[in-house]
């Protein structure tokens, strides 16, 4: 496999690879505390599930990353490396579009069933979330695009005739 | 001799491509059969998220002999992650219909010469959109079922029991159309290796 057609995934993957890692330190480091009529209020990404789910799956997307950053692109394991890259990508969207979900009724609350909003009582925390999940959402984007480039190389899509 | 041989290796050459005919015929078939049960999944899902609504007036209070009455009315547009989920699953149902009838007449003449190439491109997009949505629900029910304690929100689904069994119920149908859907994708990619030219 020439060099100069080796570039283009390493460059996508080096993206994946620091898209994920900043969207789990970032989201790990979300931390504030309020205090509201005496009662101490402390919000940490581990209140939610869906954000634990969400630093779960990006740090397993940078582990695999960061182990298929050294492999050829061309090797024999292509068709295995696509169905990982398949599970990993889905993952990421999945836990991304959770965070979004959530993330949304924390800054806006639901007035139908009486949540109220926390973002204005925990600025800091909703921005930390917010930073983190503009992370995780380039990092499902680029790593669809890693699985397009995966099928272009494995079977070639331009030549392919009917 | 020489007839012989050639005789030999276009009656193998022959096998061989009704052998992979059958094969692929097989698959054809088994990927229609998919494709019928992912759209049912996904339109099936999309419906009764659709119309989930539930109505229920609960007494407040009571002033001497009046009841003082509430109606608590929950609707699936009260919840964008509801409303996502059911736009999800009406794309990619329409998805599974395009591919079914493209399956079955063939693509149309403007894109013969691209569809085995876009086919699995659109099928991957159908992965992620169905799973989008089916997470997005699925920790949204989470939410509404267990409440959150930190965040002083209440748990909703003791009150409007039969709403969160619909919605569930939409839930389960829509992780079994993305199961199917995955079946489907990774079943077309398998297939690209029959135009293979590298």
């Amino acid at each position: 496999m020439s060099f100069s057609k080796r570039i283009p995934i390493f460059l996508l993957r080096l993206l994946a690879l620091a898209a994920t890692i900043s969207a789990t330190l970032i989201m790990v480091t979300s931390r504030d505390s309020a205090q509201v009529f005496n009662v101490k209020f402390e919000a940490k990404y581990t209140n939610s599930p869906t954000f634990t789910y969400f630093v779960l799956m990006n740090a397993i997307a940078s582990g695999y990353t960061l182990i298929l950053l050294f492999f050829p692109t061309k090797c024999s394991f292509g068709h295995l490396i696509l169905i990982f890259d398949l599970i990993v990508a889905l993952l990421l969207d999945s836990s991304i579009s959770a965070c979004i979900a959530i993330g949304q009724v924390g800054k806006k609350g639901n007035s139908h069933a009486g949540w109220l909003p926390i973002c204005g009582q925990v600025p800091r925390f909703c921005d930390h979330v917010t930073g983190a999940i503009i992370a995780g959402f380039v990092a499902a984007l680029v790593y669809f695009l890693i699985l397009v480039y995966s099928l272009h190389n494995l079977i070639n899509l331009f030549s392919l005739k009917n | 001799m020489a007839l012989g041989g050639g005789e030999t290796l276009e009656a193998g050459g022959d096998r061989a491509a009704r052998v992979m005919s059958s094969s692929s015929s097989k698959v054809d078939l088994v990927m229609v059969l998919l494709r019928v049960l992912a759209l049912l999944a996904t339109v099936s899902a999309a419906l009764i998220m659709g119309f989930n609504k539930q109505t229920r007036t609960i007494v407040v209070a009571t002033i001497g002999t009046t009841t003082v009455q509430a109606t608590l009315t929950a609707k699936f547009q009260h919840t964008p992650a509801f409303v996502f989920f059911v736009i999800a699953n009406g794309i990619a149902s329409l998805h599974n219909l395009l591919m079914l009838v493209v399956s079955f007449i063939g693509p149309p003449k403007l894109f013969e010469r691209i569809a085995p190439s876009a086919i699995p491109v659109f099928d991957l997009m159908n992965v992620a959109i169905v799973s989008g949505g089916a997470s997005a629900a699925a920790f949204m029910g989470q939410l509404g079922r267990d409440g959150n304690s930190h965040a002083r929100w209440n748990k909703i689904c003791d009150k409007i029991d039969s709403f969160c069994d619909r919605g569930g119920g939409a839930m389960i149908a829509s992780f079994i159309g993305l199961v199917l859907i995955i079946i489907i994708c990774s079943l077309s990619i398998i297939r690209l290796r029959r135009y293979n030219t590298i």
